[in-house]
């Protein structure tokens, strides 16, 4: 996916208001099979793999012993006992390394890697579902977070860009049919810099960015997807229970420039306001294009982790008031 | 693409009016802000510095990313396009009229001859 076709803004405007189509080919695909899929899925997953009906799909982390995140992906349940899940492009090695960790033979389950085979459209933005009848579908799309097998191709009503919307995943060799039936009815192509701008006013976290194997699934906000509940735990429950007992020590909060100020960006320093060394850092940052403000996160200790609590950025040696504001932005 | 016939430019892309050398207007060509896409903020050096040929004067930022712009010519700014604070979207929309950025004495006429003439500027961008 190229950063852009026709500029950034654009792009961003046409999903928030009419439709626009993402390549997501670089996403990777795997397939579970097996009785004992689930028990395996719910052992190495956080979220409630158990809880999925036949047809729905569910957000959930692939965590380290320690609860830091090694990947965020979406789960889906094909089947009685097969899943299909969405991880992403830089992390398939390491998930396909640790899953396969997790002994899946030995517990009578199928566990491979379809990347290879799978091209994919993401299709976002108010416009998307009225689109797909223009193309002349006559299935009814799935409902939200929930999946349709149709032909070749799984239609998943899911997204990560704060519309609504579906991702298309078909083999490789129908994928590119379903780009031009797409775009030639009126979807607008979009590249990784909306993607971005799209999915931080969500305060979608970023793999890479704002996830990573340090800060824990609580750091980063995502207890929701995290059963602490689930019977014989998971791999980081441990870790995860002692740390909400203890109390998180830092959160990924969401930071907005107060003044005028240059674009926020992935490594800018914050300092206090009361001077001292520096707190932390932008995970990731943009200038929204739906608020046209400067707008980022980052992992801060609790005590400057509060809507309303100003901070500075430092951007090339000048510093910028910035307030922390609830997620999320838009 | 628009390049005009009475400019200079640099191979990294900006221009210069070299019509009045104590006055001389310097900004980025058509092809550097179509490159940029949606200019969202302009960091601009104050009125008086004193500027190397090549030297980083300038940093525009698209949503995409921060760029440097480096100057064409060594020499002092002797005014600023304040108005762009307020309307980044003019170096996109008017890169060789509204969209200047600052205006410099030339202290070095000859580098001038080092540059581009707008032939030479097409040729290096087709």
């Amino acid at each position: 996916m190229p950063v852009q076709y026709e500029g950034i803004a654009m792009e961003h405007r046409q999903v928030r208001d009419r439709v626009g189509i993402f390549d997501i080919s670089h996403m990777g695909e795997f397939e579970v099979e097996g009785a004992e899929a689930v028990r395996w899925l719910d052992a190495r997953l956080s979220n409630r793999a158990a809880s999925l009906s036949i047809g729905q799909g569910q957000y959930t982390l692939l965590l380290n012993d320690a609860g830091g995140v090694i990947d965020d992906l979406l789960l889906y349940r094909l089947g009685e006992n097969h899943y299909f899940m969405v991880v992403n492009a830089a992390r398939v090695e390491r998930d396909h390394e640790c899953l396969l960790e997790a002994k899946p033979e030995a517990q009578g389950v199928v566990f491979r890697d379809r990347s290879s085979e799978y091209g994919a459209v993401a299709v976002q933005g108010p416009e998307s579902i009225a689109l797909w009848e223009k193309i002349g579908e006559e299935v009814p799309l799935p409902q939200r977070n929930c999946l349709l097998q149709h032909g070749n191709a799984l239609i998943c009503r899911t997204g990560y860009t704060g519309e609504d919307g579906y991702e298309i995943f078909a083999p490789n060799e129908e994928i590119g049919s379903w780009w031009d039936r797409l775009t030639a009815a009126g979807a607008a192509p979009c590249g990784l810099g909306a993607r971005d701008t799209l999915r931080l006013e969500k305060c979608y976290p970023l793999n890479g960015n704002d996830l990573d194997e340090v800060h824990t699934a609580l750091e980063a906000g995502l207890a929701p997807f995290v059963k602490l509940d689930k019977g014989d735990g998971f791999v980081g429950s441990s870790a995860l229970l002692a740390q909400r007992d203890a109390g998180i020590p830092t959160r990924l909060t969401a930071l907005r420039v107060i003044d005028k100020a240059p674009p926020l960006r992935h490594g800018y320093p914050i300092l206090s306001t009361s001077g001292g060394p520096t707190l932390s850092e932008l995970t990731s940052g943009t200038l929204s294009p739906s608020l046209n403000v400067g707008i980022g996160l980052a992992y801060l200790p609790l005590a400057y982790s509060k809507p309303g609590s100003e901070l500075l950025i430092s951007i090339r040696g000048r510093e910028f008031r910035a307030e922390v504001v609830k997620k999320p932005f838009l | 693409m628009n390049v005009p016939d009475h400019l200079l430019f640099a191979t990294s892309h900006e221009w210069i009016d070299p019509t009045d050398p104590t006055n001389a207007p310097v900004g980025i060509s058509d092809r550097a802000q179509e490159e940029l896409t949606d200019i969202v903020y302009l960091e601009l050096p104050e009125v008086g510095r004193v500027l190397e040929k090549g030297e980083a004067f300038a940093v525009v930022e698209s949503v995409k990313a921060a760029n440097d712009i480096y100057a064409p010519v060594s020499g002092e700014v002797v005014e600023v396009n304040e108005a762009l604070a307020e309307s980044p979207e003019s170096v996109n929309q008017d890169p060789y009229g509204m969209g200047w950025m600052v205006k410099i004495r030339v202290s070095n006429p000859d580098e001038l001859s080092d540059l581009l003439n707008a032939d030479a500027y097409r040729e290096q961008i087709s």
